[in-house]
């Protein structure tokens, strides 16, 4: 249902941030970006909704050319997109129901965004979200005086409030600890299987990746160098996006907070993997 | 959890937009008392429209003098007027500086004893407490007209805003850094030389690049009063209606100030 | 070099600066006071020592003369202090109403073009600044005539910069991210503007005007003295037909009104943030 065909993306400072990458997502698959930093991975994602420009290349969203759309048609096709921020990326001082209904900013006019009147199917969308993500009983607090875990689900909570096919998720857990990061993840997969959203997830943490993503393609210097199952991340193919490491010892640290008691089956698939990575 | 998903007919599902105020009852008072004194403050303006009429016209030639501003005729005035308030600046400022590090330290009340601190902060509050305008009556009352009274003026409100500033600062330094410099045995002088000025400093030297800006822009007012500076100068031009020649000097005065905002912005960087 | 080392490499030394940043600094010391000292003398050249000499004597005189304030003058300034706050009030709401677009028109991440409109937007925002109140206020006497309105214009017009400079500040200073998941959900400029912008800019933006609002009641106090209404008028009255005790009521009247202004300034702030 994506399709990204020899996308580049060269920056005015003349850095080649992406170099033709192509790939594509089916509905319902969820795909883990990984790479080292400065590999391209934000500048993708980015690229697909068009809030950064690319220089050439394709972006199909369905039988959608998303690379030519003027601004209104952009607007439009962003709807379909949800995306969700490394830092939340949250209106800090508006309400967490506010920040939520700004999901539905695409599909309301000016005048009655800037006085609040959703319309009421908005509003029960959102609620619906809210309860889905566990907030209901925080809607009227500012979105600054929550936690991190919390800000995390009110953005994911904005994103699905768009009823989006794609969802593009930019480090997710970069800061949040790894019991939040955990549980994040596994809210992001079960939506994604639930309403069968295609997703795009990038993500700096390799082992959180094979947990909870079937699926990895590695990036590096704006080219991928692996595309295929996460069991298939061997040493070799670690080293080969990442560079010289010594790789047996990520899988050790994978292990080390398994005592997450709800994440039992994950952490089953987690041990399965590291043997795989061994 | 496919129930979950669907909207519970139980609990009310209801959102009202957050509001500024949440009291209906105040939201409507304030909005009737603003109203209110917009209609008695508008209606209490007496409007000469004849005047504003002629004002127009008036407009027009002085906008036509700064597209052709009159820099020769009146150059001797000018010149005049330009240095006094240029020189007024430097010194003023030197002497605000000097003298606003003292008050400032003994305003901070993290390092200075209850008594100093009282004193300090009065010296402050009088210098803050008048526009500088009727401050410089007073000092060309005793000192004379010219000049000095407008370099004492600026001196005195330059202490105001510097010394009050400073000492903000300085008792919004990082305690830690200070108790550990004074850990070491240093006396108060090297506590303040080690632990509070390592920490205001690069504050200090912003405040003095933004009050030379100010103080040259307020020597081009006490001239109104006869305090010197380019503001008699400007007062004559426009009493005479000599539009170009004000134009002239409302432009060199932007100038200026332009110059001191870029070598500020300069400085700044260089000494960070 | 900081650290003076011994021919075998050891070091042997530790100083903050190097010789040459040491005489460059004092370099610049020494310039700096040669400056002060060839601008006081170029200012007191014309100075008559005499009068300086008289000035504990003169100022003994003046308070002398300013005490017992004649109370009863109080009952004819309600009117020039009504204005005076008018003229603060009405300026700076001018000044909010015309400032507030410049400093989007200024601001380098919302300027529809950093190559005519920023630079325009900004040359507005220095002259407004760069001329003071009371200038604004001579010029727009000469332009409108004495009275309240030529006040109000200067308030505003001084205050256009004020505002329209801090106010850009802040809009070149908040977070990107907000604003950018705004926009990728598929929001209008306007909403992205409203949703992304406007919840982070509202606190700066309070504190500018009611900062602003503070010094211009100050500003509106001497306003008069040029002719533009308010108190001012008054003090100028009063001193020129030397009529001292009239000029403490009025001192002390511009006092009391700044120290409320000041106390309502405060209170509004705390409320914001």
């Amino acid at each position: 249902m994506l399709r990204i065909e020899a996308l580049a993306k060269r920056y005015k400072t003349g850095d080649a941030a992406l170099r033709g990458v192509s790939f594509s997502v089916d509905s319902g698959e969820i795909i883990g970006l990984i790479g080292p930093s400065g590999a391209g991975k934000s500048t993708l994602i980015r690229c697909v909704n068009r809030l950064v420009e690319p220089t050439s290349g394709k972006i199909q969203l369905g039988d959608l050319e998303l690379t030519t759309l003027g601004k209104a048609a952009l607007r439009r096709a962003r709807r379909r997109i949800g995306m969700i921020f490394q830092e939340y990326a949250l209106v800090e001082r508006l309400t967490v129901m506010e920040n939520v209904l700004s999901g539905r900013l695409g599909y309301t006019g000016f005048w009655a965004s800037y006085f609040r009147r959703f319309s009421k199917a908005d509003v029960a969308r959102a609620f619906a979200v809210l309860d889905r993500v566990g907030l209901l009983d925080q809607i009227d607090k500012r979105a600054d005086a929550l936690s991190g875990g919390q800000r995390q689900r009110v953005g994911i909570a904005r994103a699905l409030v768009q009823e989006p096919e794609l969802l593009l998720v930019d480090e997710p857990t970069a800061s949040l600890d790894p019991k939040t990061s955990r549980q994040v993840m596994r809210l992001i997969t079960e939506l994604c299987a639930e309403r069968r959203l295609a997703a795009i997830v990038n993500i700096h943490d390799v082992a959180l990746a094979q947990m909870f993503l079937p699926r990895i393609v590695g990036l590096r210097a704006g080219e991928i160098v692996y595309d295929g199952p996460a069991s298939g991340l061997t040493p070799e193919v670690l080293t080969l996006i990442y560079g010289e490491e010594d790789w047996s010892k990520s899988s050790a640290l994978a292990g080390d907070d398994a005592d997450d008691a709800a994440a039992g089956d994950h952490v089953l698939i987690d041990r399965d993997l590291s043997a795989a990575v061994r | 959890m496919e129930a979950r998903t669907l909207p519970q007919a139980a609990a009310p599902r209801t959102w009202r937009p957050p509001r500024l105020i949440e009291s209906g009852w105040t939201r409507w008072a304030v909005a009737v008392g603003v109203l209110a004194y917009l209609a008695l403050a508008l209606g209490s303006i007496e409007v000469n429209w004849t005047r504003v009429v002629e004002g127009v016209a008036r407009a027009g030639r002085l906008f036509a003098g700064f597209l052709t501003p009159d820099f020769t005729s009146r150059w001797g005035d000018i010149q005049a007027g330009m240095i006094e308030s240029l020189t007024m600046t430097v010194t003023s400022t030197v002497a605000g500086i000097a003298l606003s590090v003292p008050v400032a330290l003994g305003a901070a009340r993290n390092i200075a004893p209850l008594w100093l601190y009282a004193v300090c902060r009065a010296i402050i509050a009088l210098a803050r407490s008048f526009q500088e305008v009727i401050i410089a009556i007073f000092f060309v009352a005793m000192f004379g007209f010219g000049p000095l009274a407008g370099f004492l003026t600026l001196s005195l409100s330059t202490i105001g805003f510097l010394a009050k500033l400073l000492a903000d600062d300085i008792e919004e330094i990082d305690p830690v850094q200070v108790e550990a410099v004074r850990a070491t045995g240093a006396g108060f002088w090297q506590v303040i030389e080690y632990a509070v000025s390592s920490q205001v400093m690069p504050r200090l030297i912003g405040l003095s690049m933004y009050r030379v800006d100010i103080n040259f822009r307020e020597s081009a007012v006490v001239g109104i009063v006869g305090a010197g500076g380019i503001g008699a100068t400007l007062n004559t031009a426009l009493d005479r209606y000599e539009f170009d020649s004000a134009a002239a000097i409302l432009l060199l005065i932007i100038a200026i100030v332009m110059l001191c905002e870029y070598a500020s912005s300069f400085i700044r960087k260089w000494t960070q | 070099m900081p650290v003076v080392t011994s021919p075998a490499g050891q070091p042997i030394h530790w100083r903050l600066q190097t010789r040459s940043q040491q005489l460059a600094a004092w370099l610049g010391w020494l310039a700096l006071v040669a400056l002060t000292v060839f601008c006081w003398r170029v200012m007191t050249a014309g100075t008559i020592w005499a009068f300086v000499e008289d000035a504990p004597r003169q100022a003994a005189d003046i308070f002398g003369r300013m005490l017992p304030p004649r109370w009863s003058y109080a009952d004819r300034l309600w009117l020039p202090l009504w204005d005076t706050i008018n003229i603060a009030t009405l300026g700076t709401a001018l000044a909010i109403v015309l400032g507030t677009p410049l400093a989007f028109l200024a601001a380098r991440n919302t300027t529809p073009s950093t190559l005519l409109v920023r630079p325009i937007a900004l040359l507005i925002i220095v002259s407004s600044r760069s001329i003071n109140s009371l200038i604004w206020g001579l010029l727009l006497v000469a332009v409108l005539g004495p009275g309240v309105l030529a006040g109000i214009v200067a308030i505003a017009l001084r205050s256009i910069g004020f505002i329209g400079k801090l106010l850009y500040e802040a809009i070149e200073e908040i977070d990107e991210t907000q604003v950018e998941a705004i926009r990728a959900t598929g929001a209008g400029p306007a909403q992205v503007m409203a949703y992304g912008m406007v919840p982070q800019l509202l606190p700066a933006f309070g504190t500018i005007c009611v900062f602003r609002w503070d010094i211009n009641i100050r500003e509106s106090t001497v306003l008069g003295l040029v002719g533009a209404g308010g108190l001012g008028l008054a003090l100028e009255a009063s001193l020129n037909v030397l009529a001292w005790p009239q000029v403490t009521v009025i001192l002390l009247m511009i006092l009391a009104t700044v120290l409320i202004s000041e106390w309502v300034t405060a209170r509004v702030r705390r409320a914001i943030i």
